[in-house]
């Protein structure tokens, strides 16, 4: 078989967003594999929200369900259980979705079991099983090929583009499915409230760095992000300094960022945050050392410090903004 | 209690990769232990001991498949306090993740071991997936991208926090378990072990080996195994095509002031 099955998740009882760029890669692998895109929903009941991502098809021939009580909460034992029934019921040539925290957790999980190979993060689909990926925090780009009858991947969301409504897909249950959590339990998710876009979808990404000094100074800094209908970054020295939430790092070991327009304000631009956003269209960089690193890789940068600048900033962008 | 730490030797992050070949040429690499897989030592070392006292309540066993003789990250995790430490000697570069995660399941396996901590990914590969493997190799639960970690004695259980994609999830998993941390783990009060006195003054990274760690770890047992000891045999169906530098970035302008900022960024940029 050749065909391609991609992992997607619910929240609210719709396709999560950031599963699109995810179905876009396995789309293109598909092609280059010449078989079918197929989609799977993961939940205790999950058949209302699998009938409306097929009435949007995404490009995918079916969306297959697979429901069991112990799928919900989300974990990775579970999930994996789930993946490997469906691979081998549907012998599938690759299994893969959007490097979500999800996937990141369960697919490896899943791969082994399978006895299979993954291609993690991957940043293009360079042909049948073949990937190109970021390595050594961004500082290189790998080619690597996966050998076997079942392959893996993870698709980072910033280097594909979100799937489009299409023809709609069939909808199949898939029977059989066992799935267990080991003795696993989750206590609690506490989510981070924002009325902004995610990170990783937001078109501008404003982020603070070490040299915003307190939480309390990111205030500014939110301004202008809501000016710009954009999404609150930070360094990993802010976030481990407590300014703000851990889940608000861009980096090598944060999140990676690909937006239109990207402001490192107060960010000296260590190799592990570039590696998080050095792929955004145009990057602004606002530091008062003009030696800084990030200075090296930004479109325009602006020597100076932000307890000067930024209230300007947001004066001027408001006025532009009408 | 027994809690294994695996340690990967990657080349030294803080220089640039070099290129030859059409891959990356570590022929003059300096060789250092994977950042990650410190925060890991500290995990563990935090769940063994009685912070301030020398009580331990657990072995700290430290596992790497590398080449036996370049086996430096492991002395180095003994100075740092490891109990002992297992080495599966193979070429490491040339080895994928299903197949280290196989040794790795196999010595878990043959010590009879609690816990596994890993870090959660190495800075070299990035693939983040040796310890969700080995979970599923092994069939025990997970918790992967620990941001702290509190382990329930009496109910032989770890209380989790990982950092999931929009918050904090807590999980909970009993023993024996895989658990692989991020980097906020090795913050003052991230792990618990409900011995080590509350308040105990842990630094805010991985500790530094002490002169006398240093020398105890010579002494330290280190067993060297083949993977056909462990009944694995290994390869890698993952296969490099080569590895280029990323098209470099050009440097752009300096501008003198905000308003020219905002005037290049509406009528250049196009951004806003």
């Amino acid at each position: 078989m050749s065909n391609v099955l991609v992992v997607v998740e619910i929240g609210d009882g719709k396709l999560r967003a950031h599963s699109l760029p995810g179905i876009t890669a396995g789309a293109q692998l598909a092609a280059a594999l010449g078989g079918e895109l197929h989609l799977l929903v993961l939940g205790a009941a999950p058949q209302a929200a699998a009938e409306g991502i097929a009435a949007a098809g995404y490009g995918a021939k079916t969306v297959h369900v697979g429901a069991h009580a112990e799928l919900e909460p989300f974990t990775a034992e579970a999930w994996a259980d789930a993946i490997v029934a469906a691979a081998r019921s549907l012998g599938v040539a690759a299994i893969g979705g959007t490097a979500t925290s999800t996937l990141r957790d369960a697919l490896p999980r899943a791969a082994a079991v399978l006895d299979a190979p993954l291609a993690p993060e991957v940043t293009a689909i360079k042909g049948p099983r073949v990937f190109g990926r970021e390595v050594s925090a961004g500082r290189a780009i790998a080619e690597i090929a996966l050998e076997g009858d079942v392959v893996c991947f993870t698709a980072r969301a910033s280097e594909f583009a979100p799937a489009q409504p299409g023809a709609a897909a069939t909808v199949a249950a898939l029977a059989g499915i066992s799935a267990a959590k080991r003795g696993a339990t989750v206590l609690s998710i506490e989510k981070t409230q924002s009325a902004r876009p995610a990170l990783t979808e937001a078109k501008v990404v404003v982020s603070g760095g070490r040299g915003m000094r307190e939480g309390a100074n990111f205030k500014v800094l939110e301004e202008l992000t809501d000016l710009l209908g954009g999404a609150l970054g930070a360094s990993r020295a802010a976030t481990d300094a407590g300014m703000v939430p851990a889940d608000l790092q861009v980096g090598q070991t944060g999140k990676v960022v690909a937006p239109n327009l990207y402001f490192a304000v107060a960010i000296s631009g260590a190799i592990q945050h570039l590696a998080g956003m050095k792929n955004s269209k145009v990057i602004v960089a606002i530091n008062k050392n003009g030696e800084e690193p990030i200075f090296q890789i930004a479109d325009y940068g602006l020597v100076a410090k932000w307890e000067d600048t930024l209230p300007r900033l947001v004066e001027l962008v408001r006025a532009r903004k009408g | 209690m027994k809690i294994l730490v695996t340690v990967k030797r990657i080349p030294d992050p803080v220089e640039p990769p070099k290129f030859a070949g059409g891959q990356i040429d570590t022929s003059s690499a300096k060789w250092v232990q994977n950042e990650f897989d410190e925060y890991a030592i500290e995990t563990a070392l935090r769940l063994a001991e009685v912070g301030g006292g020398t009580e331990r309540l657990a072995e700290v066993v430290v596992v790497s498949v590398c080449p036996a003789t370049k086996r430096e990250h492991v002395t180095n995790f003994l100075a740092m306090g490891a109990n002992r430490a297992i080495v599966v000697d193979a070429d490491d570069t040339q080895l994928d993740a299903q197949s280290v995660a196989q040794l790795i399941a196999a010595v878990f396996r043959k010590e009879g071991a609690d816990l596994l901590v890993s870090g959660k990914l190495s800075q070299d590969n990035e693939s983040n997936e040796v310890s969700q493997r080995v979970a599923g190799l092994l069939d025990l639960p997970q918790a992967t991208f620990a941001a702290s970690v509190v382990w329930d004695r009496s109910a032989n259980a770890l209380q989790v926090a990982r950092e999931v994609e929009d918050g904090v999830e807590t999980k909970r998993v009993p023993l024996p378990a895989v658990l692989s941390v991020d980097l906020r783990i090795v913050l003052p009060t991230s792990v618990k072990n409900g011995a080590t006195p509350e308040g105990h003054p842990y630094p805010d990274k991985p500790r530094l080996a002490s002169l006398r760690g240093i020398t105890m770890a010579k002494t330290k047992k280190v067993d060297v195994l083949k993977p056909a000891d462990l009944g694995v045999s290994v390869g890698a169906k993952v296969v490099s095509r080569g590895v280029v530098a990323p098209p470099k970035r050009q440097a752009g302008k300096i501008v003198a002031s905000v308003e020219e900022l905002v005037e290049k960024l509406a009528t250049e940029a196009k951004v806003l």
